[in-house]
């Protein structure tokens, strides 16, 4: 079974002592992992499998929709000016809700809210459109997650997360990603985790996705149950994600392997 | 989906020799997967590529399912004459979709 | 289960079977395999009684690919591509899919240059055969094999 093949791997890897967190002159994105021929993909927009999503959220955006008969663009805008760095700054505080909330969930208060439409589901097509076209608008930003002592206690609950052995396997994320990064795992080189991209097409999937799926899949990886997607947990470990990876260069939509 | 991102350049030489890369949002499934209860998911693969430059043929591709998700094709013609060059992508379950880009040759 | 079967194929089914039914996703198991003889049948059939000439085909695919879901390759050949010498046709095979075809690409004069880049699916580590057909009714042909890794953990997405 590849999760049990996979554990023997992790435990063997694992005896070393926990490195804590990565240094920032040594932080790299998923992409300085990947062969010579994913990177051109991400880096022509001409060939890269992410575009079909991008183009397709610019349409959505600039399309009416709900009771309400709006446009995105009607508020915005210009999404290539309004929406500059919005994307570097997800997952962020949302006062009425006194929590932090993805990049999606922010798009799902806008529908319904102001455009008066139903929410999209999670990692319906739709929205991985807009989000890809809005995460596109950061490309080349760095990330900036704020924070402060609002989402301090987020922050925390996330960092936490990333801490805890989990699962069947009983492994944290950080004794992969933060203590074993660059080495390989049954013939795929371990990253360190960084949400540099997202949305991204992942060609394991064969189709553009969000974090959220790509963290499901890892709890699923090491045999542990899944959160919802939107759930508290899965919010608050994207936020201290990002978090740790701040100041690292935004390039959505990325091709992961 | 936006469903086919094509790249020409709007203006060439007459005789350069151009390159033209399409890429087409389809899910190109193999028919050789099944569900967890077992049951196959049918095949639904684009079978055919065809561009036509002002109405010739220049260029044709008979895919089968070992090509990867969302086809990716990149070729070369001869910029003969401005004009439109259309491009079309045929398939299983009546699969069709056509795209037109217009090109200007001095 | 055979001696022959493969991992790939054991560790497919293993993980099948653990992840339980009632889970709505697709799992990619399937016996049904091409082999280096059906890979030469489906040449044959495209090429005739010809011989093929290993040469002139250049195939560029990485020696090693992190997933073989979307396998980059470009096929060319040097040609004037004039009406009187051209390459008609290039045709790509593989060994170990669950069907020897991958794709065929008709050329004329008018294509300036015999080059072709696409993406391929190589279920495992195999080599891909590229056939070209010249307007004189010689065919060529080069290999390139290919190391397939799989993605380390189980998904279902």
């Amino acid at each position: 079974m590849r999760g049990f093949r996979a554990a023997v791997c992790v435990v063997v890897l694992a005896a070393s002592a926990s490195a804590g967190e990565i240094p920032r002159a040594e932080r790299r994105s998923g992409s300085d992992f990947m062969s010579r021929e994913t990177r051109a993909m991400q880096d022509d927009d001409t060939a890269n499998p992410g575009m079909l999503w991008v183009l397709e959220g610019e349409s959505l955006w600039n399309k009416k929709t709900g009771d309400a008969g709006r446009a995105c663009a009607e508020c915005h805008g210009d999404a290539r000016a309004s929406m500059k760095g919005v994307a570097a700054r997800h997952p962020a505080f949302d006062a009425t809700r006194g929590r932090p909330v993805t990049l999606e969930q922010r798009v799902n208060v806008c529908r319904t809210e102001r455009q008066k439409a139903p929410p999209l589901a999670y990692e319906s097509r739709e929205l991985l459109a807009l989000t890809a076209y809005l995460a596109r608008q950061s490309r080349g930003l760095p990330i900036d997650v704020a924070t402060d002592q609002r989402t301090q206690p987020f922050l925390d609950a996330g960092r936490a997360t990333f801490y805890r052995r989990q699962g069947q396997l009983n492994l944290a994320c950080s004794q992969c990603h933060d203590d074993n990064w660059g080495r390989q795992l049954a013939g795929n080189v371990v990253p360190q985790a960084h949400p540099t991209g997202y949305p991204l097409y992942r060609l394991e999937w064969q189709s553009l996705g969000s974090l959220q799926r790509r963290l499901r899949n890892c709890l699923i990886g090491i045999r542990a149950e899944p959160y919802e997607y939107g759930a508290a947990e899965l919010v608050d470990l994207e936020l201290f994600l990002m978090w740790r990876a701040r100041g690292m260069t935004f390039e959505a939509p990325a091709v992961r392997p | 989906m936006a469903s086919a991102l094509i790249n020409v350049p709007p203006r060439a030489k007459r005789g350069e020799i151009i390159e033209i890369k399409t890429l087409i949002s389809h899910p190109m499934e193999t028919g050789y997967r099944r569900t967890q209860l077992g049951a196959l998911v049918p095949r639904d693969i684009i079978r055919l590529f065809v561009c036509t430059y002002n109405g010739t043929e220049v260029f044709r591709a008979e895919l089968h399912p070992a090509i990867a998700a969302n086809p990716f094709i990149v070729f070369s013609t001869v910029a003969t004459e401005s004009g439109t060059l259309a491009f079309q992508w045929t398939g299983d379950r009546g699969f069709s979709e056509t795209e037109s880009v217009a090109i200007t040759v001095d | 289960m055979s001696r022959n079967t493969s991992r790939r194929e054991f560790l497919l089914t293993a993980g099948g079977a653990a992840a339980g039914i009632g889970l709505a996703s697709v799992i990619a198991v399937e016996p049904v395999r091409a082999t280096p003889a059906t890979m030469q049948e489906a040449i044959r059939k495209v090429v005739g009684p010809a011989r093929v000439n290993p040469g002139r085909v250049k195939l560029e695919l990485p020696p090693l690919v992190e997933n073989g879901n979307t396998v980059p390759l470009t096929v060319k050949v040097e040609s004037p591509m004039t009406a009187a010498d051209h390459v008609k046709a290039l045709h790509l095979f593989n060994e170990k899919n669950p069907q020897p075809d991958v794709a065929s690409f008709r050329f004329g004069p008018r294509a300036g240059r015999a080059s072709v880049s696409t993406r391929i699916r190589l279920a495992d580590t195999q080599t891909v055969i590229a056939v070209c057909e010249l307007s004189d009714g010689s065919f060529w042909s080069a290999s390139v094999n290919v190391v397939v890794t799989l993605a380390a953990c189980l998904e279902d997405a």
